[in-house]
């Protein structure tokens, strides 16, 4: 196959529509006859319910339904949760709250009515009658004796404990000169994808059809709960994931409002839209993060680590969501990072509090195993007074290593650790950085370099680990004019699929990406899949792709052969042509082809008529890009502002469909790593109140906050699938968070710091200043 | 490289991005949009809201409405008129999702009643082009690979519309701080400032200040590396 397209930065075929207005996400439709819903909302973090009185919200003027968590009591059932952890407790969240409210947000009552206002107008006339119990918010004192379990028939809230042991640890700390000892917190933070959830469903009594438009990452998964909520007929239900502005992991779930939303539709045989608002957002989409890791290392003077444990509390929330519990785990699997750790254990426990569910956000778990060990190869560094990179480079596996086994049992697929992070240094130039910095420091001004290697895993995955299925579909259907069509399960929401997938199918079968249109996200017209999430969408959906097309390509192949007289395997397919490779004038067009298929007239013996491929791609194993994030940063130590001067990423994602994309998703990426470090924050106060419920609360990255991001990349091929892609969605934001606390830490060095809690925000930074008097020249 | 090439149509620069039913189908839809009176809904309730007669100019077509007193210009735009290139991200003011021209100056839609703009000229981004011809920006937006999930991208090209129009010579730290108010979730800031100072006429804008100083970024990665894509 010559790749003339593959590799190559095409132009977005989304886009134009983009640029114009002209796409439609969830809330730009709209159905003739379309009602609101609207959610009543707990205001308390923990409370009973004694009664819901709905009685005036009914006769309110525009209102044609209201109802309790009584009044739906069995008819919905509650969110799924696909993780399993042996012994792990109860944490259903049902889709209305009935007895007891267990975090601001939680619904109690929905209505609908004619219009928006009179829906939210209808809100206020609802009466609720609450007895507000104690709420537990720090997850510390959650799992303290004597702390009230949260939920009914438990003994406290411990929901559940996960171990993880490799290699022989006793020996590793026996053996160790050192052991050095550290608590880090990764912050709870909230995802805020720009446009807010939404839903919308119409049901047609006489067909028994259910549709359901939603802002969803996973909309065959989404089906299938729905129908299992509701106990309708999964064939009858209708999911459509039309534009999606943003998931990053929020709509990787299934929330109570798409059940709820479905079911009113069908009891009203009306259609009935909910439009999340940015409150109920940061309220009651999933959040992100929030684990606190105790952490002990076994190190040699050489700074070889030998061993590494960590004890993690994971604040879950009140209930879990479609894939709470497995989070933290992800994190136990990576927690040695891109290093040769002989022995690691890492002991979760996982534990309810009165907030909103964490779930996947952007890294899912990896993000936090990367700080975790990142932060330990600073801290060792400082600790032997020896350089980051040196300690780095010290234990790093060998190419020759690959595949290399973990002590966590995985395997990670290929690497080249040093040569990533030899670019990384050139590209930064890194010795003039600390020349830089030496020369500054002199002048009192604190500038600080960090560093972060990391590995990911992506690809997700073999279907053997993982809740759900880890495969992922794709039909390719040439069409008759000769147009071809591409399904895809992996329903993206800004990672560019629709022109990924044309390029693969333009190379393999010699026609232009304008001719390729790229179909996703309705599952009337797409074969069954899983999604898009886990940087899985290239490496498993886009191999999904390039099979079936070279499936379609075996048949016009030996079509196109029967025509010319030539042999099939030879068939060579380039500019609209097929043709014999050894005699070119043996050839047939593209759409002559084609046609032949359909018209079937002309067809080998025994072939059968049309030109239709599907595969369902079982990958066998994940894949893991890796890379170094260098990040320079410069504190003003008179208001402890932390500025961000420059950064230079090189990730290594395999083999690359386009580097456009490839490059714009690192970029995001690192920019909402940033975030991160340097602003975000979900705070609950002591009552569970969710004090930075909105954007000016809650603060962003913005425009002006980034400096440039100098990017570049390496390129280590996977062998997990034919591509040799690993995908990219989420290295930007695994890589960046350490690589900004690693240049915090190393800017307050001659304070005597070596580690700061994120977020990085300038009265915590101007307050380590203060306290710690200057003691390094 | 082809920023400052006007006579590219629309069509012929959509063509590269195998989106020609999009433009061919959305163009006259456009411009043969004719002056239009538009009652409020009342949804079949009996509800004593003030309501207001207006008259708003939306990308060049005049519109007499009657709106309700409470009716944002973003509501208006979306569920009256049908422009829903205008989004609502957070509809307080917070977000920038929801960004178009009044009277030639960025507002956020959502936090602008629509009875304030009674007499005054609306530009939307559905109005964004002249015509067959998209404004620079919009290919600029395209050629860096701006756009990730498109939400915030409307509200971003209307400030940088804004942007251009009372400052078509900005550096890059102008151009940062003009686009502070438009959240990008997807975080692709970077790319929409380097689009937006593409589309300027900003005759250097490498060497323009660069938020960081000392970077040495090749900023025009993304014009380039679309150069080579259009070629292929």
């Amino acid at each position: 196959m010559t790749t003339r397209f593959i590799g190559k930065p095409l132009k977005r075929k989304e886009d134009p529509r983009l640029i114009q207005g002209l796409s439609h996400y969830v809330d730009d439709l709209n159905l003739a006859g379309m009602h609101y819903a609207a959610f009543l909302r707990s205001p308390y973090a923990h409370a009973n319910i004694r009664s819901v009185d709905l009685s005036k919200a009914r006769r309110a003027s525009g209102v044609v339904l209201a109802l309790s968590g009584t009044d739906i009591d069995g008819a919905i059932q509650p969110v799924p949760c696909a993780a399993q952890i042996p012994d792990m407790k109860s944490g259903a969240r049902p889709v209305l709250a009935r007895d007891r409210v267990r975090f601001v947000g939680e619904s109690v009552a929905v209505l609908v009515a004619s219009d928006r206002y009179a829906a939210r107008d209808a809100l206020d006339l609802i009466e609720v009658d609450y007895e507000p119990l104690t709420p537990i918010v720090n997850p510390e004192k959650a799992i303290a004796k004597g702390a009230a379990p949260l939920h009914a028939g438990q003994k406290d809230n411990v929901a559940f404990k996960w171990e993880l042991e490799g290699g022989d640890l006793k020996a590793a700390f026996k053996a160790a000169d050192k052991v050095i000892k550290q608590r880090i917190v990764n912050q709870r933070v909230i995802p805020v994808p720009i446009e807010t959830r939404g839903v919308l469903a119409d049901y047609q009594p006489g067909e028994g059809q259910l549709t359901v438009w939603s802002s969803t990452q996973i909309p065959h998964l989404l089906r299938t709960q729905i129908a299992s909520m509701l106990n309708f007929p999964e064939t009858l239900v209708h999911v459509v994931a039309p534009e999606v502005g943003g998931g990053f992991g929020t709509k990787l779930n299934v929330y109570p409002e798409e059940a709820i939303v479905a079911y009113l539709a069908i009891q009203l045989g009306k259609p009935v839209k909910w439009s999340e608002s940015r409150r109920e957002n940061f309220q009651a989409t999933i959040h992100g993060r929030d684990q606190i890791d105790d952490l002990e290392v076994a190190i040699k003077r050489d700074g070889t680590i030998l061993g590494l444990r960590c004890r993690v509390i994971a604040d879950l929330g009140a209930y879990y969501q479609l894939l709470t519990p497995l989070i933290p785990t992800l994190t136990g699997l990576m927690m040695t990072g891109c290093y040769k750790i002989p022995a690691a254990r890492m002991e979760i426990t996982g534990v309810f509090t009165n907030k909103m569910a964490t779930d996947a956000y952007r890294g899912a778990g990896r993000p936090e195993a990367t700080y975790l060990i990142e932060r330990v190869m600073d801290l060792v560094a400082a600790e032997l007074k020896k350089g980051p990179v040196e300690v780095r480079r010290k234990n790093f596996p060998q190419p020759k290593d690959f595949p290399y086994a973990t002590p966590t049992g995985l395997i990670y697929d290929s690497g080249d650790y040093q040569k990533a992070l030899d670019m990384a240094l050139k590209v930064a130039d890194y010795k003039k950085l600390r020349q830089e910095q030496a020369k500054l420091r002199k002048e009192e001004r604190y500038m600080g370099i960090g560093i972060s290697t990391y590995v990911e895993i992506c690809g997700m995955g073999p279907s053997s680990a993982m809740p759900a299925g880890g495969w992922e579909s794709a039909t390719v259907r040439v069409e008759p004019t000769g147009r071809v069509s591409v399904m895809t399960g992996s329903s993206p929401h800004g990672q560019g699929q629709e022109t990924t997938f044309a390029q693969m199918g333009a190379d393999v079968l010699g026609i232009d990406p304008s001719q390729v249109q790229v179909v996703h996200g309705d599952t009337s017209v797409v074969p069954y899949g899983i999604g898009t999430f886990g940087s899985r969408a290239t490496a498993v959906g886009g191999t999904a792709v390039y099979k079936s097309l070279q499936k379609v390509k075996e048949k016009l192949a030996r079509i196109a052969a029967h025509i010319v007289g030539s042999d099939p395997e030879r068939m060579v397919f380039a500019n609209r042509k097929i043709f014999a490779k050894q005699s070119p004038k043996k050839s047939v067009a593209f759409g002559q082809a084609v046609s032949a298929a359909y018209v079937a007239k002309t067809l080998p013996a025994e072939m059968e008529p049309g030109l239709e491929a599907t595969t369902f791609f079982e990958p066998t194993n994940f894949t893991y890009p890796f890379g170094t994030h260098i990040c320079v940063v410069e504190i003003d130590a008179e208001t402890g502002d932390v500025k961000l001067v420059r950064y230079v990423a090189v990730d290594d994602c395999g083999n690359v469909i386009n580097p456009l994309l490839v490059e714009g998703q690192v970029q995001g990426g690192i920019v909402q790593s940033v975030g991160q470090a340097l602003f975000e924050e979900a705070v609950y106060d002591e009552q569970g109140q969710l004090i930075t419920g909105e954007l000016m609360d809650y603060a962003l990255p913005r425009a002006s906050d980034m400096c440039w991001i100098e990017a570049a990349r390496t390129v280590t091929p996977t062998p997990v699938n034919p591509l040799g892609v690993k995908g990219v969605g989420e290295a930007g934001t695994i890589a960046a968070t350490p690589a900004l606390a690693g240049a915090v830490a190393d800017a307050l060095a001659p304070f005597g710091v070596h580690h700061v809690d994120m977020p990085f925000k300038r009265e915590k930074i101007w307050q380590v200043m203060s306290k710690n008097r200057r003691r390094v020249q | 490289m082809s920023k400052r090439k006007h006579d590219i149509s629309r069509r012929q620069f959509l063509e590269g991005s195998g989106a020609v039913l999009v433009a061919a189908t959305a163009g006259p839809k456009l411009s043969a949009q004719l002056s239009s009176s538009i009652q409020p809904e009342t949804g079949g309730a009996t509800r004593e809201v003030p309501s207001t007669a207006i008259r708003l100019v939306v990308n060049g077509t005049e519109h007499r409405l009657e709106v309700e007193d409470r009716w944002t210009l973003a509501e208006v735009l979306r569920d009256h008129l049908g422009l829903t290139g205008t989004k609502i991200g957070c509809n307080r003011g917070e977000c920038g999702a929801c960004t178009v021209l009044l009277d030639g100056k960025p507002v956020y839609s959502c936090s602008n009643l629509a009875v304030w703009a009674d007499g005054r000229e609306v530009r939307t981004v559905e109005g964004l082009a002249h015509g067959d011809q998209l404004d620079p920006l919009q290919r600029a937006f395209v050629e860096h690979d701006g756009p990730q999930c498109g939400f915030c991208t409307s509200g971003q090209l209307m400030s940088a519309r804004g942007l251009l129009t009372r400052n078509p010579h900005p550096t890059a730290r102008e151009v940062r701080a003009a686009m502070t108010g438009n959240i990008c979730r997807c975080s692709n800031y970077n790319r929409y400032v380097e689009a937006v100072l593409a589309a300027s006429s900003t005759r250097d804008a490498k060497t323009s200040d660069r938020g960081a100083g000392r970077s040495t970024a090749p900023g025009r990665r993304g014009a380039k590396a679309s150069a080579r894509a259009g070629g292929a």
